[in-house]
């Protein structure tokens, strides 16, 4: 069974290619890439190729796990996103353009809200416009969307710094409490059923929501110990003071990024305005994460390789959005283009060139381990079989004789 | 290695401690069985060994709990990580990753373990307790045997000088018990680890005990040798009390024990009379089901199950963890999925009844049997299910006191109840509606030797009043005593039925200590034997 998916990809390329989950951080890095260059284009026929790019990696690279079923469900949002915007647009929209292809009926506002108009004409000019912005907000969250079905989210947060570890694995708790509060629900709500449950409105809500919290504390509580007791949190001989340190210069240091980030990317501002306040914020991050490393830092059990599949896969998504930010400085009639007047868009050269090179990860990313393993993907790393063929192998002992299963154990 | 020193714990508003001047030692290497009734404090002992209580509960400790040579009042629990394991009662509530591999390591991690050793200490840690066939199975897949075994594992793999285990087989059907005591029992001869447990089912445990701590009432603790301790203990599983009623010496603690003072008893008693009256076939039965099946998505989990339940009898469900004995209690009730058959009680079928009728004609007390109580107090809980069930009101406040004897205050909040309470507050809830037809998932659940009887004694009752009563349960002792047939169910299907004499003696893994002790002969109940004993001893003479 582990020889037929090791020899599928291989019947495709030439060489021999060991299956093995990619690192997460190489996939967001390339979903970053592919949604900073949705960021800097308005031109739809170049939105659209990076909604398709994004697709083809996904379908090539996606495993069974419960995390990468959900890509549809972003299509889904991306188009709902874009008829919002329409809809918006229609009601409430600055009116631009000469094209009217339809007259909403208009309501007169009050003086006090001059200014907002509701209804009237609705130009083509401005549905486009509005079509496409909301397109480019779509394709960021596709993009973003495919990171999160590619890369299992519990892995990547391995990958936080020391630093960030306690937020790390809060995060991780609080994943794992969402499932858990469903079938919580559930549970109660056909326990309601054995009462024959007569109440309407908020005592109904209550007879369901005080077991489901109930339930819900108890659990947490139940998890804080047990981590307490496992270790999690120890500080070792660390100072209150150089804990608060570390704390203050990361906080500062995220907020920096934060506005350099949006500084950098916004098109109105120049990169002059946000480049120094990215720099000084990533600096401060590194000194929070510098000083944390003296304290007691976990390691990492069988920590995902990085190697040359993870540099191929991060750096086309970084030329993903190199192409896309140098040609909407060099080109930006073609890049950015504006819909009055009306006019067919055209593909520039430069920027699909750029958009196609993100369909790299389709082909580097190694092949993903085992398809039909839904679960056995969560942790798996390069080297362990496929999650299918041991459940074959534990199969015999679940469905053995009572008795046999036991008789095995006694020392 | 474990030294409690005048420990006096007392949670907050609390007028009585809890654990009163505990002076005890548990030397390096030994299995300490923690014992007590329910409710008497064993969890709070077991978990002030690494500072759990009261860091976690809140309350005051008073005197010292030292461990390995360390304070727990001067370290957190996490400190102690490597020093004490502490495994709660429910495994799957303390996982913080999701496959069994990273699970594993996930202690080591906080231990900053490095790399290159963490590596081998997972490869031991999954032969040792022989999970290694799952290292990558999602946890929430495994059945409640694997789950506990892993949750051993996890607080293994930081080498702890103690483990403490809380209920480790509470919820396990009899081989995956034995399977976890398998692995606790290698641990303590294989790697000198300290083992404190705590458990109700001493049947279970007592065999591998090297001290027996009792916590009484008063919150006093008796502790030694395990014999001199079960010499005078009220809670004892079966072949105590046969060798203390017949004065056996040294005191049988297993069946292997008992057995070779039971030569000249087996002789002497002979066969068990069994009177059991033939249920009359001429009435109909309460409950007819007929190709029962349930389908949870791919998984088939009742397959093509026909029973009839009589009136007047107890059935015990029996079956390995996922064997399909909740799906098929809630397919009878109605309220559950059933994808194929039909299931008739009182010539209408349960599931297109409404949720009231249904409710009247079968009760079922689920496994979680809190999540059907959500109001403040007692009293409303019995005045909504009076309501509910249009009956007059006080019916259901009546019944539940006829189930715990009376004395319990309307006032109290139903989390406060102690597990047999609140299990009898449920079971009134339930019994408000009159179904003749109750079934019960687990009711033993955590229940110690004198809850269950008097369940015991509340299903007989039940059954004598005319109603068929159904209880699916691991525990062998309590349908050895209480249930009149059983059926063991396997995959879905149903592969035994018969009465429960029958089908627990067939079977090494369901029958009874008696029954071991003076097996051919089918004796199941422990007070039988010892009457029947004393008869033929006092006979002769």
């Amino acid at each position: 069974m582990r020889e037929a998916t090791a020899d599928a990809p291989a019947a495709r390329s030439p060489r021999q290619r060991t299956a093995r989950p990619l690192h997460p951080l190489a996939w967001w890095i390339w979903a970053l890439g592919l949604a900073v260059a949705a960021s800097r284009t308005t031109n739809p026929l170049s939105l659209c190729l990076i909604i398709a790019v994004a697709c083809v990696v996904v379908a090539a690279r996606r495993t069974d796990a419960p995390w990468a079923r959900a890509f549809r469900g972003y299509l889904i949002l991306g188009a709902v996103i874009v008829v919002i915007r329409v809809v918006a647009y229609m009601v409430l929209g600055n009116r631009v353009g000469t094209t009217v292809v339809l007259r909403l009926p208009e309501v007169d506002l009050p003086g006090w809200a001059a200014g907002i108009r509701l209804g009237g004409p609705v130009t083509l000019e401005g549905v486009l416009s509005a079509a496409t912005d909301g397109l480019r907000l779509a394709t960021m969250i596709i993009s973003l969307g495919a990171a999160n079905t590619l890369a299992n989210p519990k892995r990547l947060l391995r990958c936080v710094p020391a630093a960030l570890h306690e937020v790390g694995t809060a995060v991780v708790v609080s994943l794992s409490m969402a499932p858990q509060l469903a079938e919580s629900v559930q549970r109660v709500r056909r326990a309601r059923q054995l009462r024959a449950g007569t109440e309407r409105g908020h005592r109904a809500v209550r007879a369901v929501a005080v077991p489901v919290l109930a339930d819900a504390l108890d659990r947490s509580l139940a998890l804080a110990a047990a981590m307490d007791s496992r270790g999690y949190g120890r500080i070792g001989d660390t100072s209150p003071a150089r804990r608060r340190l570390t704390g203050a210069l990361l906080i500062l240091g995220l907020i920096g990024v934060c506005i350099g980030v949006y500084g950098v990317l916004d098109g109105t501002t120049s990169a002059a305005q946000g480049l120094p306040v990215l720099a000084a914020g990533a600096a401060l991050a590194v000194a929070g994460i510098a000083t944390a490393r003296r304290r007691v830092r976990p390691t990492a059990y069988r920590p995902d390789p990085w190697a040359w599949p993870e540099w191929l896969v991060s750096a086309s998504g970084v030329a993903v959005a190199a192409t896309l930010v140098a040609s909407s400085r060099l080109d930006p009639d073609r890049v950015v283009p504006m819909f009055d007047p009306l006019a067919w868009p055209t593909l520039p050269a430069l920027s699909t060139i750029g958009i196609l090179v993100g369909l790299l990860p389709a082909v580097v990313a190694p092949p993903v381990p085992d398809r039909s393993a839904a679960g056995g993907a969560v942790g798996s790393g390069g080297t362990r079989p496929p999650a299918s063929e041991l459940r074959l192998a534990a199969a015999p002992v679940a469905g053995s004789h009572p008795g046999t299963a036991g008789s095995e154990l006694v020392p | 290695m474990i030294r409690f020193d005048r420990v006096t714990m007392t949670y907050d508003g609390a007028d009585e401690p809890v654990l009163r001047d505990v002076d005890l030692t548990v030397p390096e290497g030994c299995l300490c069985l923690v014992t007590g009734r329910t409710g008497s404090g064993k969890t709070t002992l077991l978990r002030s060994i690494n500072g759990l209580v009261p860091r976690f509960t809140g309350g005051l400790l008073q005197g010292r709990v030292l461990v390995d040579g360390h304070d727990t009042s001067a370290l957190p629990p996490r400190e102690l990580a490597g020093v004490v394991g502490v495994v709660g009662q429910d495994p799957l509530a303390s996982f913080v990753t999701d496959v069994v591999e990273d699970e594993l390591a996930y202690g080591m991690e906080q231990l900053s373990i490095a790399p290159e050793v963490m590596r081998p200490r997972v490869e031991d840690t999954l032969d040792l307790l022989g999970i290694a066939e799952l290292r990558d199975r999602p946890l929430r897949d495994l059945s409640g045997g694997q789950q506990q075994r892993v949750a051993i594992g996890s607080v293994l793999t930081c080498h702890p000088r103690v483990l403490v285990l809380d209920e480790p087989t509470s919820a396990l059907d009899p081989t995956a018990a034995e399977e976890v005591l398998a692995a606790i029992t290698r641990l303590v001869h294989d790697l000198g680890t300290t083992v404190v447990l705590a458990e109700h089912r001493l049947e279970r445990v007592l065999q591998y005990a090297d001290v027996v701590v009792r916590v009484l009432d008063d919150g006093h603790v008796v502790h030694g040798d395990p014999a001199a301790v079960m010499a005078e203990a009220p809670l004892a599983p079966p072949v105590v009390r046969l060798g203390r009623a017949l004065g056996w010496s040294p005191l049988p603690l297993s069946v292997r024990d008992a057995r070779r003072h039971a030569t000249l008893l087996r002789d002497g008693l002979g066969s068990p009379h069994l009177a059991e009256p033939e249920p009359d076939r001429s009435a109909a039965p309460r409950l007819t089901a007929t190709n029962v099946g349930v389908r949870h998505g791919r998984v088939e989990a009742v397959r093509d199950v026909s029973l009839s339940l009589d009136a007047g009898t107890v059935t015990a469900l029996m079956g390995r963890n996922g064997s399909g004995k909740s799906s098929l209690l809630w397919a009878l009730q109605g309220s559950g999925t059933r994808s194929s058959g039909t299931v008739d009680v009182a010539g209408s079928d349960t599931r297109s009844a409404s949720p009231a009728t249904r409710r009247s004609l079968v009760g079922l007390v689920p496994q979680t049997s809190g999540d059907l109580l959500y109001l403040e107090t007692v009293d409303d809980e019995c005045a909504q299910a009076d309501a509910e069930s249009a009956a007059a009101a006080g019916t259901c406040r009546a019944l539940f006191d006829d189930l715990t004897g009376g004395g319990v205050d309307g006032a109290v909040h139903p989390r406060d109840l102690s597990e047999g309470q609140r299990l009898a507050l449920v079971l009134a809830v339930q019994l408000t509606a009159a179904p003749s037809v109750v079934l019960l998932d687990e009711p033993t659940r955590g229940l110690d030797y004198a809850a269950k009887e008097q369940l015991r004694t509340v299903l007989r009752r039940l059954a004598d009043d005319g109603a068929a009563v159904v209880v699916a349960t691991h525990d062998v002792e309590f349908v050895a005593t209480a249930c009149d047939r059983t059926v063991v169910l396997a995959q879905g299907e149903v592969v035994a039925d018969g009465p429960t004499a029958a089908v627990v003696c067939a079977s090494p893994m369901l029958a009874p200590q008696v029954a071991k002790v003076l097996a051919p002969e089918a004796w199941l109940d422990v007070d039988a034997v010892i009457e029947a004993a004393l008869d033929a001893a006092g006979g002769p003479t």
